[in-house]
């Protein structure tokens, strides 16, 4: 049976202030990682279906971002399939 | 007949104990509720109380909010049943969709741990009639993820419809838009902030006693009502 994978990006809206983004930022020329104009975190869920990523297996990863994997009032979010190789 | 206020268990919760105790000083009868049960035991009104409800994974609130628990206190809430969410347990009402906004990382990263002086703005909701507007309080606070947010749009209405209830006094501990540390839903029955009114209810333990004041105000609303 073919498998596949899906991924799901999660990042803070614009507007949301990132602490941990910044704390980042400020670390990195610290340690010699200079011109960086900003820094934001984010989740990477990594998410393998038991079987093909058809649209309805899309439909229901997409379903289960918006409902659970980010919080749509501070969150955006993306699905993508990825080419398995 | 006492009044029944029921206090959910979630894996992680911290302060269920000290909010049944809070219940009982105040006179009404705490009842335990289990996240994994729908059944709320005939309860009047219902604590979630603070702590890291199922390890605080993904984001706080958020696994818990899908408990099977959750389904009747949601239920429950949207029929006008009194409901207070403390620290975690508002936490778990904004990801519930039962308050607006969400709680983002304290903007200075640190877990914060204080006593923390509070405005009380909106004497009434549920969970505040016995204090009087204005009035100034001092209950522990204690959080990470603290930070109250929303869009200009939702903090616009919150403030139009006097539906911010507490304020943060004397520094805002962890970059809450517009000082806010607790806010009502529209009906004025669910009640979110982040300090901790339960760990202020004996001169032993608490820095004041002014916490009592939530759980004597919910016992005399629902015995009016």
């Amino acid at each position: 049976m073919p498998v596949a994978r899906v991924v799901v990006d999660v990042m803070l809206k614009p507007e949301i202030l990132d602490p941990q983004g910044q704390a980042v930022q400020r670390a990195l020329p610290r340690l010699g990682f200079e011109g960086i104009a900003d820094v934001r975190q984010g989740k990477r869920f990594e998410i393998e279906l038991d079987g093909p990523a058809d649209e309805a297996a899309v439909a229901r990863i997409r379903e289960a971002a918006e409902t659970f994997l980010a919080n749509t009032v501070i969150e955006d979010f993306t699905v993508r399939v990825e080419e398995s190789s | 007949m006492t009044t029944r206020v029921g206090v959910v268990t979630f894996p992680g919760s911290l302060d269920d104990r000290d909010a049944q105790r809070a219940v009982r000083l105040a006179g009404g009868e705490p009842v335990a509720l289990w996240h994994r049960d729908r059944d709320l035991k005939q309860v009047d009104a219902i604590v979630l109380p603070g702590g890291f409800s199922y390890g605080d994974y993904l984001r706080c609130g958020a696994i818990a909010r899908f408990s099977p628990v959750m389904d009747s206190v949601i239920e429950q809430a949207r029929a006008g049943m009194p409901v207070l969410g403390i620290c975690n347990g508002f936490q778990v009402l904004c990801e519930s969709h039962l308050l607006p906004g969400a709680l983002t990382r304290n903007d200075h990263l640190h877990f914060i741990c204080r006593d923390q002086r509070l405005r009380v703005e909106n004497t009434d909701t549920a969970w505040t009639g016995d204090y009087t507007t204005g009035q100034e309080i001092t209950v522990p606070l204690k959080n990470g993820e603290g930070g109250y947010v929303a869009d200009e749009r939702t903090l616009d209405e919150l403030e139009a419809t006097g539906r911010v209830v507490f304020r943060y006094l004397g520094g805002n501990p962890n970059g809450s838009r517009r000082d806010i540390a607790g806010i009502t839903n529209e009906a004025g029955n669910v009640v979110g902030l982040m300090p901790h009114p339960e760990h202020a209810v004996e001169t032993l333990t608490g820095p004041t006693t002014d916490g009592l004041g939530f759980f004597t105000s919910i016992l005399k609303r629902l015995v009016n009502a």
